[in-house]
């Protein structure tokens, strides 16, 4: 019996679920409808920008919309998307375990995203108009607004929580429930990144969440904490802001590294090349991550040595990063390639991201970050990490992993087509954003300068086909969803785990919980994977 | 799902641990602050340091040390199977916590009564920096308290449970997790002491 027959009622027994397969798709739901509505938001910021001027929503609105768009991305899509929809549903089935550790703590924590989702979602419509801070909620302006930053940050707040306790989750699991005979050698390499990831989820976390109380605590009491006046400091806010959401970068693209790894051998039919130097250096990327929070704030006034040590470590994080790149390549180099739509989306996230990565280091540089602070070459630059990073690792997931969690097989042809759109759209958008900000474009303005219509002009209409490749791809999945052809228990020819077991997986994954005697990518008898 | 079918004691342990430290990392981002701040104005909290009691803190330092003592108690009450005994030392923490909050009530009360709190005209009234130093005892012994609290009610629970059999000597980990998580919030208070209290 397939996880998702009936057990004893509907809605109901999806709610109270434990299984962690359907805890995934429990995220998997809201978090698809949450990303739609802030696409919409941003394709409506983009439309804004057909004119330089006033146009089609006032500037109170404007910045409303970046600050919803940025907190329900990063907070609600960006952040939690691969751990805890991916995660959860396949981590367990990877590493031959019938379920995590703590089942009943998993759906708590669905709770809590719910909570918090439906939080942010009041913040909009109660108190005194929806925030206009930005994601950031930067002091002293997210402590002197009237607008209702309260309760956006108490949403974050409780989406924290619900991070902190899959992380647990996960690190408890893959120490504890392991196959027996899968060593840590043996285990595949989407779940050491989940791995590394539970130790940032764990550990920085929770200094976000002291933060945004503190914020709270300033809003009703005005302690002064941030306050020069009083004693404080505005910048130590910013230290504890990005103590936590510097390494909250890689909680997003870690788990999407994994997945690629992921992908790549399967339609490579080739061992991963370099598996240790693939899973040490997400544990590498996780430990210098957290050491680099203050590249945030070369501008900000800080010590000129600081600075120079930030930008140091920053370099240093490029490292582990390239490592994946130069191996993803080695192991495509002589393998049979096959390009299904997971593996050409995979492909495109090693290019998007590889933008985004070198985007970054030019940042990490002491002077050009002078040059380049606070305009569009950011907003473009996080964009090539978390949309094209991040955003197409999802994709690339789902469209790996579909035939296996739902049981029906998509139609490829759209897919490809989607694609294409979302490509061509993607860089369209975001591309000209990096132009835009060398030329001095700063970011969040509501208005801009002639010079820059152009520009704006192609940025927005490259929205529209992102947004148009995102409707074809969901429409596609949809309509596999209730129309699609029965899939095969393995119709890429996978061999990790989940591919042994049938589409979908039955309700306790493994008949009988499997030996593990070899590597995860052995795809060349005899040779340890 | 299979929860009922195998007890992993190993894995609650390490789960317990993971969120211990997420504690420590919660407390660790007041403790960046205090440090930040006091940089800042070191005049000022050594200061208004002078202002705090010493006698009702080191009292609360001595309830928190002896309740961390009967937790340890207890369970090793448990693990030899002596339930009766076992109850009466978890019910014993929980009167100690009981004890602090009551403490902490008293001192928080006082300080209330001379017009210190937050956004008190008192504290306004204050040279810069001395209104932090206070803010941030006020928010650091503060999330301590509702910590002790929660602390408080878990081991009330856990004397029930005991009671009830629900914890036993060969079941006890729900216990010691709960002692885990008392000695926490002993440890934490040990910092705060020094810091807040002896700082002058």
């Amino acid at each position: 019996m397939s996880y998702l027959d009936p057990q004893g009622g509907g809605l109901g027994s999806w709610l109270t679920a434990t299984d962690h397969k359907r805890i995934g798709l429990l995220y998997l739901t809201l978090m698809t409808v949450f990303f739609f509505v802030a696409v919409g938001i941003g394709v409506t910021m983009r439309l804004k920008h057909l004119s330089g001027g006033d146009y089609l929503i006032s500037a109170q609105t404007y910045n409303a919309l970046f600050t919803v768009h940025g907190v329900i991305m990063i907070f609600l899509f960006v952040i939690p998307g691969l751990p805890a929809v991916f995660g959860n549903f396949f981590m367990p089935i990877l590493i031959g375990a019938r379920d995590v550790a703590f089942p009943r703590l998993n759906l708590l924590s669905w709770y809590f995203f719910a909570t918090g989702a439906t939080l942010a979602v009041l913040s909009l419509f109660t108190g005194n108009g929806p925030p206009d801070t930005g994601w950031t909620f930067y002091v002293p302006f997210s402590i002197k607004t009237g607008t209702n930053v309260s309760l956006a940050v108490f949403a974050a707040f409780v989406l924290g929580l619900s991070s902190i306790l899959t992380g647990l989750n996960f690190i408890t699991t893959i120490h504890r429930m392991r196959a027996p005979g899968m060593t840590w050698h043996r285990m595949p390499l989407f779940v050491w990144s989940l791995y590394a990831t539970g130790w940032i989820q764990v550990l920085v976390t929770p200094i976000i969440g002291i933060t945004l109380v503190l914020v709270i605590l300033e809003r009703f009491f005005n302690i002064g904490v941030f306050d020069p006046a009083k004693g404080g400091d505005p910048v130590l806010y910013q230290h504890m802001f990005w103590t936590y959401s510097h390494p909250a970068v890689y909680i997003m693209i870690v788990p999407a590294m994994g997945v690629i790894t992921e992908i790549i051998p399967t339609f490579s039919r080739k061992s991963i090349f370099g598996y240790k130097a693939i899973a040490y250096s997400s544990i590498a990327i996780a430990g210098f991550g957290s050491m680099v929070w203050a590249h945030h704030m070369f501008t900000s006034g800080m010590a000129d040595t600081a600075d120079f040590v930030f930008s140091l470590l920053t370099f240093i994080v490029a490292v582990p990063s390239a490592i994946k790149v130069f191996n993803w390549t080695a192991t495509l180099y002589k393998g049979s390639i096959e390009m299904a739509p997971a593996m050409l989306y995979a492909l495109s996230f090693v290019f998007l991201f590889a933008i985004g990565g070198l985007t970054g280091v030019m940042q990490g540089a002491l002077g050009v970050n002078v040059h380049l602070h606070d305009t569009y070459f950011i907003v473009g630059h996080f964009h090539y990490v978390m949309f094209g990073g991040t955003g197409f690792a999802f994709f690339a997931a789902l469209l790996y992993w579909f035939p296996k969690m739902f049981g029906k097989m998509y139609d490829t042809k759209p897919a490809y087509a989607a694609w294409g759109l979302m490509f061509v759209g993607f860089n369209m958008l975001y591309f000209t954003m990096l132009v835009l900000g060398t030329m001095g474009m700063p970011r969040r303005y509501y208005a801009h300068l002639p010079q820059f219509h152009n520009a704006h002009l192609v940025a927005t209409a490259g929205s529209w086909l992102l947004a148009a490749g995102l409707l074809v791809l969901f429409g596609n999945f949809l309509y596999a969803l209730f129309r699609g052809r029965k899939a095969e228990a393995n119709p890429w020819g996978g061999i990790t785990l989940e591919w042994t077991i049938p589409s979908p997986p039955p309700q306790e994954n493994f008949a009988e919980i499997p030996t593990i005697t070899a590597g995860p990518y052995a795809y060349n008898p005899g040779r340890p994977g | 799902m299979s929860e009922a079918a195998h007890q992993d004691y190993q894995g609650s342990k390490i789960g317990m641990w993971l969120f211990l430290f997420t504690e420590f990392m919660l407390f660790g981002g007041l403790f960046i602050l205090y440090a930040g701040s006091r940089a800042l104005n070191p005049e000022a909290f050594h200061e208004a340091s002078r202002e705090l009691s010493v006698p009702l803190g080191v009292a609360n330092t001595v309830i928190l040390l002896t309740s961390s003592l009967f937790v340890a108690a207890a369970i090793t009450a448990i693990q030899k199977g002596n339930k009766k005994l076992s109850v009466l030392l978890t019910g014993l923490t929980a009167s100690c916590g009981a004890l602090f909050l009551v403490n902490k009530g008293v001192e928080w009360g006082l300080k209330f009564h001379h017009g210190i709190y937050p956004n008190g005209p008192a504290l306004a009234a204050r040279p810069q920096g001395e209104a932090l130093f206070f803010g941030l005892y006020f928010i650091m012994t503060g999330l301590h308290g509702l910590h002790v609290l929660a602390g408080t009610v878990l081991l009330t629970i856990m004397a029930v449970l005991l009671a009830r059999e629900r914890v036993r000597q060969d079941d006890y980990v729900l216990l010691e997790n709960s002692g885990l998580y008392w000695h926490l919030v002993d440890v934490i208070w040990i910092f705060l002491l020094p810091l807040f209290y002896l700082a002058a």
